[in-house]
């Protein structure tokens, strides 16, 4: 079976610095795959070089099988490979509904109409709620979004991202900021994920990613130090050294 | 995950928030009323009118541009005089008909948007700035230059065009002419209202909230911006189309750089992105012009300044929200 | 030929002295200011009226020009501009483009709004022949000026200690303050020097120019091509392209006059085209 998403010996230099350094990652179908690492060690570089914010320096990325190393964002977002953001990228005027509602409407290809109005499709209007449902927005999914609480404005980073109908989802820190006490909404958001979505998170907290994740990659330095399952990960003498070691000291 | 009766109502009240938005709201049904009233009934105001249409139009077209697509511009004018004198030309030389030429300028005018896009839609909002009002001068210095074609200096003189539907003769007291620019601006505000609440109008004013997050869900934000601005200018060419027809006659004025200013002032005082900004800020720009003409004739520009600099300052809100709060004040007390 | 090349270099030194602190406000404090030609025009104005009126001798009004359109710019940087710094860009457009609407009827109530000329000493108007180059002295004048003027300002920008916090505020002004920088003096700083400089050069510019009230509109277009193709990196960028630019217009003018302003609006499309960062910006930078 081909993997969802896979990079070979992926480089990225910014002058002298290497911020990726010869990185070969393998997602599986389904895979809940989590990315750990100090700060600084290229987590984000490698998440835009991905979605192809940053062109590689040299390497090859393939989704699906598919070689797509200088296909452009929105293409890759065509094919399937969604993105959320670590700081929230959201449309602060439009209501979830209207949030998720062009989401969808891009997936399902009528973004490009220009005489029908959003909502006229049932299509939409499902999906919408099918989206909302899931990530627990049906309730708010009428309030702009601006008025949002932060942990409930988090889920609909995901739910938008869901909305366009990702195979593979990198979530970059979803629970970034948010309070001790709405940790529970993000949890639960992410176990509602679809089953079928390969899915990458990038995570600090330490007590989600071991929750979430079936297999880590630690990334140190721009390169893969170690990969494995959660228990080899937390057993592994160097990942202590290096990160939790750290964590622990810091 | 839920119950199915839940799930049913989750979906009519989604399909019913969705349709509510783009619904015309009776206030909106009011305004238009409004408008068809002062076509019967002030008759001796039409020549003002039919100058306030037109601006309403223009400034609707700055909306899509500024307040939807979020390009500062200040050249608009470009659009304007450029629809202007095409239309005047195409009078002169052989197409009198009058919709036939609003059409060849809507065309014309769109695909000189079209074009300029890709100069405008590359770079900041200084160098966007700069270049709108370069295509502006440019076309200005074009017209200044070419006196055999556009009268130079003295305008384009003898713009006379057919009857309006075959019927209807351009008559001196602007009846026709208002009537005609209430029209038009009519049907385009509720083509402009369509577009902007279709998926693709949605698209765009995504593009202005969050440009980075609109291309995260697939959609090409450029092609979003080249499309609202295209529209835009064959917006601008039709309502300067509707003032070379009615006022048979182009000056170069109408590519001058205070006309794209006032623009502007019109806009903010109107208020951006609910459509509706452009046409009442038209008719308060134009009512506050005429008192401040009256008050100081020489130096009206300066007060015109002044209200800019007091609707940044202060803030819109407040300035536009005042008599709103002291009626609520005068209520309370 | 050279003669052409001779007078358009000191058009593009007098746009770089008017234009140069708009430069820097906009790498500074991210602000799209319309308004700076008026200071370059009260300069003009100044000058006239200490000159024509009050008998001043002209070498002696240029530094009052300097200080006091510097003087007007850092009240209006107290007052007014301070609140827009953190506003759109389409509201710093409008604010300024108020200030000038406010700014041209005011000179006209109160001076007229026929074009005026600087009385200047009788040694100006004469004309040098240098190998075969006519020179006129009052360029020349402009000319050494100005390029004093560059020179000092690189010097300062380049080697002082005020020069360095500049740098650093304009790289980025988050971390300038957290190295404890008052970025907000430095600013306000900027901004009276600024616009000091576009006073001086306006009343060095008067009768080179043109000096109506119509001088912040007529000019605004080349003062803005000055910073958007210059950059706001550092002083040689906005330098060099203001250069360029009195050049391309003079000799444009004079080898092309049917086409009038044309040329030089064309050129700068197609240099935005090619560069839409502009011509000496640096990777990266903003």
């Amino acid at each position: 079976m081909t993997a969802a998403l896979q990079t070979r010996n992926l480089l990225r230099r910014f002058g002298g610095l290497v911020a990726t350094n010869d990185v070969s990652i393998t997602l599986e179908q389904g895979a809940r795959h989590a990315l750990i690492g100090p700060n600084g060690a290229g987590k984000t570089t490698l998440i835009n070089l991905l979605t192809g914010v940053l062109r590689p320096t040299s390497g090859t990325i393939w989704l699906a099988g598919e070689d797509i190393t200088r296909t452009s964002r929105a293409r890759r977002v065509e094919l399937g490979l969604v993105r959320t953001f670590q700081i929230n990228q959201l449309f602060p005027g439009f209501t979830p509904l209207q949030s998720v509602g062009l989401a969808v409407s891009r997936r399902l290809g009528l973004d490009r109409n220009m005489f029908r109005t959003i909502g006229s499709d049932p299509r939409v209007v499902g999906e919408c709620v099918d989206v909302l449902e899931r990530f627990d927005l049906i309730d708010v999914m009428n309030r702009p979004t601006a008025s949002l609480p932060y942990g409930r404005q988090r889920l609909l980073e995901i739910a938008i991202a869901i909305a366009c109908g990702p195979r593979v989802l990198l979530l970059d820190e979803p629970a970034a900021g948010v309070p001790e006490g709405e940790r529970g909404e993000i949890m639960d958001g992410l176990a509602a994920l679809p089953a079928d979505v390969t899915v990458l998170l990038i995570e600090h907290d330490m007590d989600l990613v071991f929750r979430f994740a079936s297999r880590i990659s630690v990334l140190v330095q721009g390169a893969l130090l170690v990969e494995g399952t959660a228990e080899e990960v937390a057993n592994d003498p160097r990942v202590r050294e290096v990160y939790l070691g750290d964590d622990a000291h810091g | 995950m839920s119950e199915p009766t839940t799930r049913a109502a989750n979906m009519a009240e989604a399909a019913r928030a969705l349709r509510q938005v783009s619904r015309a709201k009776p206030v909106e049904i009011l305004f238009w009323l409004l408008a068809l009233a002062s076509f019967l009934f002030l008759p001796d105001q039409y020549l003002l009118l039919n100058e306030v249409a037109i601006t309403g139009l223009f400034a609707l077209s700055l909306d899509l541009v500024i307040g939807y697509g979020g390009i500062v511009s200040l050249g608009h004018a470009a659009f304007f005089g450029f629809g202007c004198y095409l239309a005047g030309l195409l009078t002169k030389f052989g197409v009198p008909d009058p919709l036939m030429g609003l059409a060849i300028a809507a065309v014309g005018t769109g695909v000189l948007g079209f074009v300029t896009s890709f100069l405008v839609l590359r770079g900041s909002d200084l160098t966007r700035i700069m270049v709108t009002i370069s295509i502006a001068v440019l076309l200005g210095e074009i017209a200044n230059r070419l006196p055999g074609l556009t009268g130079g200096a003295d305008g384009l003189q003898g713009v006379a065009p057919g009857l309006l539907l075959g019927r209807f003769e351009f008559d001196i007291f602007g009846q026709v002419a208002y009537g005609y620019s209430l029209a038009v601006t009519f049907v385009l505000f509720l083509i402009a209202r369509r577009f902007i609440f279709s998926p693709f109008g949605w698209s765009i004013r995504a593009v202005k909230q969050n440009a980075l997050r609109t291309s995260s869900i697939g959609i090409h934000v450029n092609r979003r911006l080249v499309v609202a601005y295209t529209l835009a200018a064959a917006y601008a060419g039709v309502a300067g189309a509707l003032l070379a027809q009615t006022t048979s006659f182009v000056s170069l004025d109408v590519l001058a750089f205070h006309r794209s200013a006032d623009l502007l002032l019109i806009l903010i005082i109107g208020g951006t992105g609910y459509l509706y900004g452009g046409l009442v800020g038209a008719l308060l720009f134009k009512v506050i012009q005429d008192f401040l003409a009256n008050l100081t004739p020489e130096y009206w520009e300066f007060w015109i300044g002044m209200l800019l600099v007091a609707l940044v300052l202060i803030g819109r809100d407040r300035v536009t929200g005042l008599p709103a709060m002291l009626i609520g004040k005068f209520r309370r007390a | 030929m050279l003669t052409n090349l001779f007078d358009g270099v000191a058009y593009g030194m007098l746009l770089f002295v008017i234009a140069c602190g708009l430069s820097v406000t906009l790498g500074l404090m991210n602000l799209i200011n319309l308004a700076h030609g008026a200071f370059a025009m009260a300069g003009g104005y100044i000058t006239v009226v200490l000159v024509n009126r009050m008998g001043v001798p002209f070498f002696a009004a240029l530094p009052l020009a300097f200080v006091l359109s510097a003087l007007l710019g850092l009240v209006m940087e107290r007052t007014l501009y301070v609140h827009v710094y953190r506003k759109s860009h389409l509201e710093q457009v409008m604010f300024s483009i108020g200030l000038v609407f406010m700014a041209m009827p005011a000179v006209s109530f109160f001076l007229g709004s026929e074009q005026k000329f600087i009385t200047v000493p009788a040694f100006l108007d004469t004309r040098y022949e240098v190998f075969g180059v006519s020179m006129g002295a009052y360029r020349l004048l402009i000319i050494l000026v100005c390029g004093l003027l560059a020179a000092g300002l690189q010097f300062i920008v380049a080697r002082t200690r005020f020069g360095s916090q500049l740098r650093a505020a304009v790289d980025d002004p988050m971390v300038a303050r957290g190295l404890g920088i008052r970025v907000d003096a430095v600013f306000a700083t900027t901004f009276a020097v600024g616009s000091g400089l576009a006073g001086l050069g306006g009343a060095l510019g008067a009768n080179l120019l043109g000096l109506d009230p119509t001088f912040p509109v007529k000019y605004m277009v080349y003062f803005l091509i000055v910073v958007a193709v210059g950059g706001s990196a550092g002083m040689t960028g906005p330098l060099v392209a203001a250069i360029l630019l009195g050049i391309a217009d003079v000799s444009g003018k004079y080898y092309l006059p049917q086409f009038g302003s044309f040329f030089i609006y064309a050129l700068m499309i197609v240099v935005l085209l090619w560069r839409p960062q502009g011509l000496f910006a640096r990777p990266g930078g903003r």
